[in-house]
């Protein structure tokens, strides 16, 4: 009996050597939820510290405006929690937009280059600076420290490539009442 | 229920129906919709005429939109490429004839969501003049190259699904190509511009076929018809005599027997995995009408500026035309003796899989295989869907194998991860379940919906992938870049801490530079007594320059003001005249040193009047500022 504890004793701690888990799983999954906007809407500095609180259990789950309802729904249902609709606080959900520098008035100050998360923001100092549309995030961050406010935000367009089929709807249609349905 | 009538029925008939030729396959489910076909094949294919306008979208192929290579108000000849493949997966486009380009712009295109897209407009100068064209001798070149020039022959697969070619016949090296089948099904009810060509030019089709069969190496060839088409049938077959290895294979009528694999299954009897294309088992499908087009561009060097169009539906003398791309549908419409009076809309490609166009102002395009004029005669209004009944017979339906019932409800739902299990991305909207539904629910309406959410879905996802990825890189980055200047501090340090041993060479500037940071060393005491003494004796000169460079004696006031603030105040009040005196000092010494060495500074000699009075006030303001100064000097 000793001799079986101690064997399945040896061979639990050797696989906990083996199969260790790098990181917090949790965390990780949580991440993969959130839209990675790196916004910091949520009050953390961006998506994996505030997946990270969430792990923890010191952020709620409905900070988070870029994810919407369904990211709040995932969420809870992921920490097998109430949902929550979003907290107003940290904002509204949005269109989806990108940033977009006036070349004309941009005066290369580099200050956006440093505000953006994701380094989605090309250029030098002096030199006109341009967003890589492609990947912005729509974070807004870019917005608050340009000294001369050429940047804007331009909600996505719809174009054939983007565009969805939409959900299947009856039309309803207005039948002009009829004598006999007004006498009823 | 229905399973059991059918088996049943059989037995009572003692065995299962005859298929039309005994070597072919069927496949499973299929619907028998009314043909309609003979309306648009009483008349054989007209040319249209050169319309006054051409529009060219962009995007009339599967994949990327090509790079326009023209300008506005250049003139251009037929078949001159107009815009040039991006990539692989793209296909060229070519001018339809002659004439200028007079726009680039949005234009409304022939697509489902009726939204503008880039197009080009050509407007023809009726000439109709070909840029020189080089036919290639494809027996005797290498078939890489062949294949190369396709990619820049513009053609697509002209049977709907705007495939490019070119992609279709390179050799991937994975699998040999042995069986080519030649999709000439056209099961769609009312479109009949296969079964058209087919009956009047099977020579160029076979012509065609043979190149096709040389680039892909394929040893057989099978051309698959329906048994509705008993014209083009002979036709085809009397010129695949012509041809080594090649057969027509009648199949019996039955929607959607034009699916390629559909098609394989009920010539070869092979039926693809869901996950492997037709290549991976040595199959390779084209339309009819791309082999013509490949013969064409081969034989004769034309590149793909035109194609047939069904006309049919609610007009007045349905036919097949073969019209320029770009034609505006409305030269079509009066080609075709115009739209009946009960016309509301117009559909592009069959009634099972085509889509109702947004508007009349819609050119043709690679992709249009058929216009129907529809009318609530033809195509009633849908009842209101009832709920399902869950009687299954869109399963009996589904070419696919596919449980429709099950995608629809978890479409419905939004339980897109549900409906891709159940493989939402086979079913190739062929709408066979929605035409057999009792309850009338526009089924394949939510399976588009769910495969379009699910595709945004992920693109969603992988842009949140490289966000993440790059928002770490770039954390990453801040965290190494501040590691090397930390560094780069203690390595100052080190050397501060050496230099301190000989107090009077350490550079009173640099040390103060470094007792901000924190690579405290405890020996680094004196250098830190040297640096803040270094350091009050620089600010003390900025305020000393700031006095000497401010407007007259405001700004010298004010920094007199400040400096008394501190508690050192008589020190620094002694100190501060000292600079200012030793600046004035060095300010007249360099003056009499730019007098000596020949008056006033460089780049003054031809200076405008504008600019020469600039200097002027300048030297007033100078002298000014001087005066207050001595006259401060002579005050204290």
């Amino acid at each position: 009996m000793l001799g079986l504890a101690l064997l399945l004793g040896v061979v639990l701690g050797i696989s906990a050597l083996v199969f260790k888990v790098e990181g917090d799983p949790l965390v990780a999954r949580i991440d993969a939820i959130l839209p990675q906007t790196q916004c910091g809407q949520c009050g953390y500095p961006g998506c994996k510290p505030y997946a990270t609180a969430i792990a923890k259990g010191e952020a709620d789950i409905n900070q988070c405006p870029p994810g919407g309802d369904a990211g709040a729904r995932a969420l809870a249902e992921l920490m097998g929690v109430e949902y929550k609709p979003l907290n107003a606080e940290h904002g509204t959900p949005k269109p989806k937009s990108v940033a977009f520098i006036d070349e004309n008035t941009c005066i290369g100050c580099t200050l956006c280059i440093q505000a953006c998360p994701v380094d989605a923001i090309l250029g030098a100092a002096k030199h006109m600076h341009t967003i890589i549309a492609s990947e912005c995030t729509g974070c807004e961050l870019c917005l608050a420290p340009c000294p001369v406010d050429c940047i804007t935000m331009q909600p996505i367009a719809e174009t054939p490539d983007n565009w969805k089929w939409k959900y299947p709807v009856i039309p309803i249609v207005a039948v002009p009442a009829h004598g006999s349905n007004a006498s009823l | 229920m229905n399973s059991i009538i059918q088996f049943a029925s059989k037995l009572i008939r003692g065995q299962a129906p005859a298929p039309a030729a005994a070597d072919v396959y069927k496949f499973h489910g299929g619907v028998h919709p009314d043909g309609h076909k003979l309306e648009s094949t009483a008349h054989p294919i007209a040319k249209l005429a050169i319309p006054e306008r051409l529009v060219l979208p962009l995007r009339q192929h599967v994949g990327y939109i090509p790079k326009i290579k023209v300008n506005v108000g250049d003139r251009v000849l037929k078949g001159q490429m107009l815009a040039e493949a991006e990539g692989t997966f793209s296909a060229a486009i070519h001018a339809p004839t002659s004439g200028t380009i007079t726009a680039i712009s949005e234009e409304v295109i022939p697509h489902p969501s009726g939204l503008p897209d880039m197009c080009i407009t050509l407007a023809p100068d009726g000439k109709d003049e070909w840029c020189p064209l080089k036919p290639a001798d494809w027996r005797n070149t290498d078939k890489k190259e062949l294949v190369a020039s396709l990619r820049a022959s513009g053609i697509v697969g002209l049977g709907g699904a705007t495939f490019p070619t070119h992609i279709k016949v390179r050799a991937d090296g994975r699998s040999q190509v042995h069986t080519l089948v030649i999709n000439a099904a056209e099961c769609e009810p009312y479109i009949t511009c296969d079964d058209m060509l087919m009956r009047e030019r099977a020579d160029e089709i076979v012509k065609g076929m043979e190149i096709v069969k040389f680039l892909l190496g394929a040893e057989h060839c099978i051309v698959g018809i329906e048994d509705n088409k008993p014209e083009a049938t002979v036709s085809m077959a009397e010129a695949c005599k012509a041809l080594a290895n090649t057969s027509v294979k009648v199949v019996p009528t039955l929607y959607p027997s034009g699916d390629a694999r559909r098609l394989i299954h009920l010539v070869l009897g092979i039926e693809i995995p869901h996950d492997k294309r037709s290549t991976d088992v040595g199959v390779q499908v084209f339309n009819v009408a791309t082999v013509l087009a490949i013969y064409r561009y081969f034989a004769f060097g034309e590149p793909a500026v035109n194609r047939i169009v069904t006309m049919t539906g609610s007009v007045n003398k349905p036919q097949n035309f073969e019209a320029l791309f770009g034609t505006p549908l409305q030269s079509l419409i009066d080609a075709a003796g115009g739209a009946k009076a009960d016309t509301t809309h117009f559909i592009m490609g069959g009634p099972m899989m085509g889509f109702d166009l947004p508007t009349i102002e819609v050119p043709i395009t690679k992709a249009a295989n058929c216009i129907i004029a529809a009318t609530p005669d033809l195509f009633a209004p849908p009842p209101p869907a009832m709920p399902c009944i869950r009687c299954a017979r869109c399963a009996d339906a589904c070419p696919v194998n596919l449980q429709p019932q099950e995608l629809y409800w978890f479409s419905k739902s939004d339980n897109f991860e549900k409906a891709r299990d159940y493989k939402l991305f086979d079913c190739i909207e062929c709408g066979c379940c929605s035409y057999v539904c009792p309850s009338d629910i526009p089924l394949v309406q939510y399976y588009r919906y769910a495969k379009s959410e699910i595709i945004a879905a992920d693109k969603a996802r992988e842009a949140a992938d490289l966000a993440r990825e790059r928002n770490e890189f770039r954390l990453a980055r801040i965290e190494r870049e501040k590691l090397e200047r930390a560094q780069k501090h203690a390595e100052r340090a080190a050397a501060g801490k050496a230099e301190s041993a000989k107090p009077e060479s350490a550079a009173p500037e640099e040390i103060a530079a470094e007792t901000a940071k924190p690579a405290a060393v405890p020996a680094a005491d004196d250098a830190k007594k040297a640096a803040i003494a270094a350091a009050v004796e620089r600010a003390k000169a900025l305020k000393a320059a700031a006095a000497q460079a401010g407007d007259a004696g405001n700004a010298a006031k004010e920094t007199a003001a400040e400096s008394k603030k501190p508690a050192d105040d008589e020190q620094a009040k002694i100190d501060k005249q000292a600079l200012i005196a030793a600046a004035i000092e060095r300010a007249k010494a360099q003056k009499l040193a730019a007098a000596q060495a020949g008056a006033a500074p460089k780049n003054v000699d031809n200076v405008s009047p504008a600019v020469q009075a600039e200097i002027n006030e300048i030297e007033t303001i100078r002298e000014k500022a001087k005066q207050s100064v001595d006259t401060k000097d002579a005050e204290n």
